[in-house]
C-alpha cells in the first residue's frame, strides 16, 4: 500500500516526446485509470512507474521514495500485461509462485498465498495446467493471480481486458473492481476504453499526445470536461459539437449555430459574456437531446429544428442521427419516439447541461468555459 | 443414341480398345523420348552448349513428362484405385532414389562388415571384435567422446552466450557477422588456416617459428611447442577448430529463438523480481529449450561423424584418431573393406539414438 507520484516527469524517445511534464499525485488505495487514444503516453507512464522505462526528467515516487534508479524487481509492484505474459513452461501454480520463490518466501507461505489467490479468482482447478491449456479468460485470471500473491504496494494493469470478448470483459471489469475493494491497495490501470475508465476508476487521468488533459473523478470528468478533447473522448456516443457564435440579443445571450439559435439561461449569462461575438464551440451530450413529447419536467428545454438522417433502435432507447444545417448530431431519445428517416422534426435540448469551448484559447485542445 | 444398343456396344468396344491402345502407346512414347535423350547425351559429340541445353530440357522436361504420364495413366483406373495409387506416383520416385542411394548401400555395408578384406569370405563378428577391442579403435572412441562432450558443450554454450550478449548490444549485427563468418569456410579450409596457427618448426640453428600461437608464446617469453603432437592436449587444439567453425551456426539459430521470446515475458519476470541472471536461467533457457536441444544434437552428430579436421591436421596421428578417420584408413589406405564396413556400421548405430531423439523433439514441437 502506497501513494504514487509523478513529479514533472518527461519521457523522450529521440525527438518524440511521450510524456510531457506529467504531474499526478495518486493517493494510497486509489484506483486511478489512465485513459487516452493509442500513442497518448498512458502505457509509457505505467512503464516508467514499473521501471521498464527510464524517465528522461522528473521524479517518479512510490510512497516517499524516489524510484527513478530502483530496478523493477525492487520496486515492490506487480503488473498485469496486455498479453498476460505467463511463463509458458511453468504450470499455473509455478507462474503464480515464481515471484515469491525469487523473494525466498517459505514454501508453506507460498502454497497458502497461491491457493488463496486461486480461490478468489476461481482458478483452483487449473493450478496444475500449463498456460497453453487455458482459455483467454483463464489466462487473464492467472495473470491477475500472479500479481495478487505478491501482495505488492501497487498494482499496475496494462490494458488487461483488451484481449477478451465483450461479455467476458464486462464480467472481468466487475471482478477487478471488487478485487480493488477487497485488497485495499493502490491500482493503476491503463486503457483506451473510456467505458472501463468510467466504470472502475475512483479518479481518471485523461491523456493525449503525452499531455495530461484532465485528472478528476469520473462524474466530474463527464459533467465538467476541461476541454474539447476530454469532452469528445469521455462518453458514448460522443458529445455533439457545433461551431457557433455567441451573440447578444437585447438582454439575452444567444448561441447561434447558423442552423438554430438557443438562449443561454440567465444564470449562466455572466459566465460567457466575455465571449460575445466570438467563434465558439457549442457542445451538447446525446442524452440531453430529447423528443419534445418526452422531456423530463425538470429540464429547461430549447426547441431546435432538424432532419432525421437515420435511427438506431437500442431497445431501451433510440439513437437518432440528425442533420441541422451543416451540422450532424446524435440524440438518445425515449424509445416511444416515432421518428422516421427524412422527417423534419423538432428536438428539445437541455439548456441546463451544455458546454461552451473557446477555440482561440488553445488551438489544439480548447478548454471548456464554466 | 440410346435407342440403338448396337451402336452403343460398338462405341464401348472401340473406346475400350482405344483406351488400352493409348495407355500403352503414350507411356511407350514417353519412355522412348527419355531413352533417346539419354542415348543422345551419352554418345553425342555435339557442341557443349547444345548438350547443356538438351540436358536441361531433357532432365526437367523428362521428369515432368514422367510424372504427367504416370498420373494420367493412373487416372484411367477405377476411382478407388486412383485414390490408392496416386500418392505413390509422386512419393515413389523420391522413395526409389532414397532406397537406391541410402538403403541399399547401408544394407551392402552391413553384409561387407561380416566379410573379410577381400569381401569374399564370411568371417562372422571378427571385424566387430576388431573394431571394439583394437587399441587404435579404442583411442578413436575416446577421442570422439572428447569431441562430442567438449566440442558440443563449447559450440553451444559460446553460441548461446554470444547470442544473448549480442541481443543487448547496439553493434549486434557486426558481432554476429564476425562470429558467423567461419561458417562459410569448409572444414578442410579451416584446417589449412589453423595449421598456420599451430605450425611448429622445431629447434635448431636458423629455424624461425612461423606459427601464430608459437609467435605469441615466444613473445611472452616461452619456448615454442609442437602443439599438434602432444597428446592428449592436441585433441583439444583440434576441437577448438570445430568450435570456431560451429559457434556461428549455434549462435544464429539460438539468436533467432531468443528474439522469438516476447519482450513482455522478460518484463514480467523483471517486475516479478528476477535479476538478469535469473531471467537467463529461469525464462530464456526454458523457453528456447527445444531449439537448444536441436542445436546440441546437430553438433553432437557433427562431432560423431567428424573427419575432415583430423584428416587434414594430423591424419589421426599423435593420439588424435577418430572413428571416421579410422574408417577412411581401413578402407582406402589398408584396403580392408570388412573392417571399414564394421566401423561404419558402428558409427551408424551410434548416431541413430541421437537422430531418433532429435526427430521426436521435432514432432513434439509441432504439437506445441
Amino acid at each position: 500500500m502506497a501513494s504514487v507520484t509523478y513529479d514533472h516527469v518527461w519521457k523522450r524517445f529521440g525527438d518524440f516526446t511521450a510524456l510531457n511534464e506529467l504531474n499526478i499525485a495518486i493517493e494510497d488505495k486509489e484506483f486511478l485509470v489512465l485513459v487516452g487514444p493509442s500513442g497518448c503516453g498512458k502505457t509509457t507512464a505505467l512503464r516508467c512507474l514499473a521501471g521498464l522505462e527510464e524517465v528522461s526528467d522528473g521524479k517518479v515516487m512510490i510512497g516517499n521514495t524516489v524510484v527513478n534508479d530502483v530496478p523493477p524487481k525492487d520496486r515492490d509492484i506487480a503488473m498485469v500485461f496486455q498479453s498476460y505474459a505467463l511463463y509458458p513452461h511453468m504450470t499455473v501454480y509455478d507462474n503464480m509462485a515464481f515471484g515469491l520463490k525469487l523473494r525466498k518466501t517459505p514454501k508453506e507461505e507460498i502454497k497458502r498465498r497461491v491457493e488463496e489467490a486461486a480461490e478468489i479468482l476461481g482458478i483452483e482447478a487449473l493450478l496444475k495446467r500449463k498456460p497453453r491449456e487455458l482459455s483467454g479468460g483463464q489466462r487473464q485470471r492467472v495473470a491477475v493471480g500472479r500479481a495478487i500473491v505478491r501482495e505488492p504496494k501497487v498494482f499496475l494493469f496494462d490494458e488487461p481486458l483488451s484481449n477478451l470478448d465483450a461479455k467476458l470483459r464486462v464480467q472481468t471489469r466487475a471482478q477487478i473492481s471488487k478485487l480493488h475493494q477487497n485488497l485495499q491497495t493502490t491500482f493503476i490501470y491503463v486503457t483506451h476504453d473510456q467505458t472501463e475508465a468510467m466504470t472502475m476508476a475512483t479518479r481518471i487521468a485523461v491523456m493525449n499526445k503525452g499531455l495530461l488533459q484532465q485528472l478528476d473523478t469520473p462524474q466530474m470528468l463527464y459533467d465538467y470536461p476541461a476541454n474539447l478533447f476530454v469532452a469528445g473522448f469521455i462518453g458514448s456516443p460522443a458529445m455533439n459539437f457545433f461551431s457557433a457564435k455567441l451573440r447578444k440579443d437585447g438582454n439575452n445571450l444567444m448561441v447561434d449555430t447558423g442552423a438554430f439559435a438557443v438562449k443561454v439561461p440567465e444564470v449562466k449569462v455572466s459566465t460567457y459574456m466575455h465571449l460575445v461575438d466570438k467563434e465558439v464551440i457549442f457542445g451538447i451530450r446525446p442524452e440531453d437531446v430529447h423528443n419534445p413529447l418526452f422531456v423530463p419536467s425538470d429540464v429547461s428545454a430549447a426547441e431546435i429544428p432538424a432532419k432525421v438522417d437515420f435511427t438506431e433502435l437500442m431497445g431501451n432507447e433510440i439513437y437518432i442521427y440528425l442533420i441541422a444545417g451543416e451540422h450532424n448530431f446524435v440524440g438518445r431519445v425515449d424509445p416511444r419516439t416515432r421518428f422516421h428517416m427524412g422527417d423534419e422534426v423538432k428536438l428539445a435540448i437541455n439548456m441546463d447541461n451544455f458546454h461552451i469551448f473557446d477555440p482561440s484559447a488553445d488551438r489544439e485542445n480548447p478548454p471548456a468555459v464554466r | 443414341m440410346q435407342n440403338n444398343p448396337f451402336k452403343g456396344i460398338i462405341s464401348l468396344f472401340t473406346s475400350a480398345i482405344g483406351r488400352i491402345f493409348v495407355s500403352i502407346i503414350v507411356p511407350l512414347i514417353t519412355f522412348l523420348v527419355l531413352w533417346q535423350g539419354f542415348i543422345f547425351l551419352r554418345d553425342t559429340e555435339a557442341n557443349q552448349f547444345l548438350v547443356v541445353l538438351v540436358a536441361i530440357v531433357w532432365g526437367v522436361g523428362g521428369v515432368m513428362l514422367l510424372y504427367y504420364v504416370t498420373n494420367w495413366l493412373i487416372e484411367k483406373l477405377p476411382k478407388e484405385w486412383v485414390n490408392r495409387l496416386q500418392p505413390f506416383i509422386f512419393v515413389g520416385p523420391a522413395l526409389a532414389i532414397l532406397a537406391w542411394f541410402l538403403a541399399i548401400p547401408t544394407f551392402r555395408t552391413l553384409i561387407l562388415s561380416f566379410q573379410d578384406q577381400t569381401s569374399r569370405v564370411f568371417v562372422g563378428f571378427d571385424n566387430y571384435i576388431f573394431a571394439l577391442t583394437d587399441r587404435i579403435m579404442l583411442e578413436a572412441f575416446r577421442n570422439n567422446l572428447l569431441w562430442m562432450i567438449f566440442g558440443t558443450f563449447f559450440s553451444v554454450s559460446l553460441g548461446l552466450i554470444i547470442a544473448v550478449m549480442a541481443d543487448r548490444s547496439r553493434f549486434e549485427n557486426v558481432y554476429k557477422t564476425i562470429i558467423f563468418m567461419p561458417m562459410a569456410i569448409s572444414f578442410v579450409g579451416a584446417g589449412v588456416i589453423w595449421k598456420f596457427i599451430y605450425t611448429y618448426r622445431g629447434e635448431g640453428a636458423g629455424i624461425a617459428e612461423i606459427g601464430l600461437l608459437n609467435a605469441i608464446v615466444i613473445a611472452l617469453g616461452g619456448t615454442s611447442q609442437p602443439w599438434l603432437q602432444q597428446p592428449p592436449w592436441n585433441n583439444f587444439f583440434l576441437i577448438v577448430i570445430m568450435v570456431w567453425l560451429q559457434t556461428g551456426y549455434t549462435m544464429v539459430i539460438l539468436s533467432s529463438a531468443i528474439k522469438g521470446i516476447p519482450a513482455e515475458l522478460l518484463e514480467a519476470a523483471r517486475v516479478d523480481g528476477s535479476n538478469e541472471l535469473r531471467i537467463f536461467f529461469n525464462i530464456i533457457i526454458p523457453t528456447i529449450k527445444g531449439t537448444l536441444i536441436t542445436v546440441s544434437t546437430t553438433i553432437l552428430i557433427f562431432s560423431l561423424k567428424l573427419f575432415d579436421i583430423v584428416r587434414v591436421m594430423t591424419g589421426g596421428n599423435y593420439g588424435t584418431n577418430v572413428i571416421a578417420n579410422e574408417f577412411y584408413l581401413q578402407r582406402f589406405t589398408y584396403g580392408n573393406a570388412g573392417r571399414a564396413s564394421a566401423i561404419a556400421i558402428i558409427l551408424l548405430i551410434a548416431v541413430v539414438p541421437v537422430m531418433i531423439y532429435n526427430l521426436r523433439q521435432f514432432r513434439e514441437r509441432k504439437a506445441f
